[in-house]
């Protein structure tokens, strides 16, 4: 007859035995997939990732019924879909409240992942997806943020567009491609309208599958930082695993409850978030003619954008100093002739590039800093040298070390909205340094100390 | 939440970070910005937020003085109905043309011509409180204060000026009501003067200027070098006749509601909503939270 054997009765069984793909992928990734029991308050960011995301494409496609993305009608329609589309208030605001919201879960999400050491090997790929990802989301924000078409939208943007012009040669071109004209008009807003609605939205998709798929090819870590998969029962279980559905599905059902009432009293009671979440410069049409006084771009990019505006001209011989050091350090670590003088030689294009005298304009490094803070997270896996992958059995002082990255991740993102001053520049080279030092020296550091015996067994106490 | 939950995201936020954090963005706020000199706000009464008559002589100050360069384009005339004008109401005393009750608060006036007027067309006023947010002040207390800040300026091309935004292009539309004021405009800055010998540095100083501007609007400036003191700017005005300024003071916080309801005018329904939403969740929270421990209790 052709049907696959039957595995379940009545409709399922009529539907399982033409199409057994959807209940094996169920059982592979739900019923059947073995995640640690040993998960603690860390592990509910990935669920709610998936969570926001799902807010954002579902309002995002009532929002797109009514927005025209066209800079004579963009503002207003905004301002239509708050007044005159019924719930077109609640729709916009979770919207507005779920990008902020992404970004909270997101780093939360990440913040977990150095915490236990989730990228370390088998996970590689796992970690390196979920870097795309987070790339991927920080372009779709920006992109999406044009739409409004508000003072703040306009700027950012011109702001940030503005950056490629500073890359050699092709720069000025490439800054023209990308807004499709010689000033931000009609033709960028209706491109990023494009981009934030279909194009990313698609990447991000495919990107969130992939990072599922590798994780369940290998398994999740946990807080323990050890493999449940070297403890497998008789029937071939981990001891330590317990399946996903519905263990998991109950509680990750627990943790969207309390994030929902997060999330929901915010879109209810301060959708503004006190001018944090939506500006307030932003209800003013996006006039090309009248630069705000102080452009800062939404909080969650703060951080990367405080790094661009500390790399001034005068910070460059404190870079090259840096950069000196490493490759001193570098050059005294690496072994084999060929590698040292791979060493020497690109800390000696850097330090031309820096200080000789014909060295890269400040802001072309700052550029390239921004860049960095962000695509550096792709090295984690192979710049973590410890012996153990948790927190838990490192040297207290490691948890120092990522209190110290966290707290010049924070002071970055706090500086970033605030106008410059002199101090405050001082303030965040300092906190770049810290942020680029955790990163750069983190195959030295993670190794040294002493670290506590990983059990064999994963910690869990039965609630 | 469960123990062992609890214990790991304590250990994990262990004191140094929260006392590095905490410290780092104590600092960051603490430090002085680089801010334009700003007089400072006076607060708007909020409570006349929620108050019908306060926000019902708020749409008509409204729609007599301000409506006719400002438009609202984003305002319907019949959603002034939610704060409990009705519809003959408004088509007999709030709407002076032709236009119809299901209309937006449009005006007359296009923008092109108001730019050769004014030198600037005057900004439409459907969202001007949530526009005049800002890290520092509430759009309310901006607004409020900047209409009760004009001044007769003899300089100026319309013969106001404004002490919350100089230079403004807007005359003060309720000066009838108001009637002459002087100001009394005082200006602590440091000032920087080449010296008497070119050779030596620039001489700083702190002066104090007080210019004194008339009901006319001719000004008279005094100014002294102070031995100490701080930067700042204070505004102080005399009406001629106390009365009908301090009912303008009145008149102001009263349109200052309307225009802050105008803003977003869905606003209370939000708030009305959410507090159901909020409650449902709970129970949501209530009722998860006990499906996870009954399906928990046999993990050991």
């Amino acid at each position: 007859m052709g049907l696959h054997e039957t595995r379940y009765r009545g409709l399922l069984g009529w539907f399982d035995s033409r199409m057994p793909s959807v209940m094996n992928a169920f059982r592979d990734h739900m019923s059947e997939y073995y995640a640690p029991k040993n998960f603690n308050f860390w592990y509910f960011f990935g669920s709610l990732a998936l969570v926001v995301l799902v807010i954002q494409l579902v309002s995002g496609a009532f929002l797109a019924m009514h927005y025209k993305p066209d800079a004579g009608a963009a503002f207003w329609s905004v301002e239509f879909i708050m007044r005159e589309v019924s719930g077109g208030w609640f729709i916009r605001y979770m919207h507005s409240t779920g990008a902020s919201f992404f970004f909270i879960v997101v780093y939360l999400h990440i913040f977990r992942g150095m915490l236990y050491g989730s990228y370390r090997k088998p996970r590689e790929l796992v970690w390196l997806v979920g870097a795309c990802i987070f790339l991927a989301l920080m372009a779709e924000s920006f992109f999406g943020y044009l739409l409004p078409w508000g003072q703040m939208s306009f700027w950012g943007a011109q702001v940030i567009i503005n950056l490629f012009d500073s890359i050699p040669l092709i720069g000025p071109d490439l800054s023209t491609w990308i807004r499709g004209d010689f000033v931000i008009g009609d033709a960028t807003l209706n491109r990023f309208f494009a981009m934030h609605t279909m194009m990313i939205p698609t990447i991000l998709m495919g990107l969130m599958g992939a990072h599922i798929f590798a994780l369940h090819d290998v398994g999740s870590n946990n807080p323990d930082g050890i493999e449940i998969k070297d403890h497998l029962g008789p029937d071939g279980k981990p001891l330590d695993g317990i399946p996903f559905h519905p263990y998991y599905t109950v509680h990750d059902l627990y943790g969207i409850a309390v994030f929902l009432i997060a999330f929901f009293a915010v879109v209810f009671f301060a959708p503004e978030m006190g001018g944090v979440f939506l500006e307030g410069n932003n209800f003013i049409p996006a006039d090309p003619f009248q630069t705000p006084l102080h452009i800062a771009p939404l909080w969650y990019f703060t951080p990367y954008y405080s790094i661009l505006r500390a790399t001034t001209e005068g910070f460059l011989g404190w870079i090259a100093l840096a950069v000196a050091g490493y490759g001193v350090l570098t050059y005294l670590s690496v072994r084999g002739m060929g590698l040292r003088i791979a060493v020497a030689a690109a800390t000696a294009v850097l330090l031309a590039l820096l200080v000789g005298p014909t060295h890269l304009d400040a802001k072309l490094w700052g550029v390239a800093l921004m860049g960095g803070s962000t695509t550096v997270l792709f090295g984690l896996p192979w710049l973590d040298r410890s012996p153990a992958r948790s927190m838990r059995y490192r040297p207290l002082w490691h948890r120092g070390v990522l209190a110290l990255f966290v707290a010049a991740f924070f002071a970055l993102g706090v500086l970033g909205m605030m106008p410059p001053n002199p101090l405050r520049t001082v303030i965040s080279q300092v906190c770049a340094g810290v942020y680029f030092g955790f990163f750069a020296l983190m195959p030295w550091w993670s190794r040294m100390g002493s670290f506590l015996p990983v059990p064999d067994r994963v910690r869990f106490a039965a609630h | 939440m469960r123990n062992s939950t609890m214990s790991s995201l304590v250990s994990a936020m262990r004191l140094p970070v929260r006392a590095g954090a905490a410290a780092l963005l104590a600092l960051a706020l603490l430090l002085p910005g680089a801010r334009a000199e700003e007089v400072a706000l006076d607060h708007w009464p909020t409570e006349r937020a929620q108050d019908p008559a306060a926000l019902q002589r708020g749409a008509r100050l409204f729609t007599t003085y301000c409506l006719n360069c400002h438009g609202a384009r984003q305002m319907r005339w019949n959603r002034l109905r939610d704060i409990g004008i009705d519809e003959v109401q408004i088509k007999q005393q709030l709407i002076f043309g032709d236009q119809k009750v299901g209309d937006v608060m449009s005006v007359a006036m296009n923008a092109h011509d108001a730019k050769v007027w004014f030198g600037k067309a005057p900004p439409d006023l459907s969202v001007i409180i949530r526009a005049r947010n800002t890290e520092e002040h509430r759009g309310t207390d901006y607004v409020y204060t900047l209409l009760r800040s004009f001044y007769r300026d003899r300089s100026s091309l319309t013969g106001w000026n404004n002490a919350v935004y100089p230079h403004i292009a807007m005359p003060n539309m309720l000066w009838q009501r108001q009637g002459p004021r002087t100001a009394t405009i005082t200006r602590v800055e440091w000032e920087e003067h080449a010296a008497a010998d070119p050779k030596q540095p620039s001489v700083r100083e702190l002066a104090k200027s007080v210019d004194v501007f008339d009901v006319d609007g001719y000004v008279q400036t005094t100014r002294s070098v102070l031995a100490e003191g701080s930067p700042g700017m204070q505004i102080a005005f005399t009406p001629v006749d106390p009365k009908a300024a301090a009912s303008v003071d009145e008149d102001v916080a009263d349109l200052v509601a309307f225009l802050n309801w105008m803003s977003e005018p869905g606003a209370a329904t939000r708030y009305r909503i959410g507090i159901w939403v909020m409650g449902f969740l709970v129970i949501f929270l209530l009722v998860v939270r006990w499906l996870n421990k009954v399906y928990w209790r046999d993990i050991t």
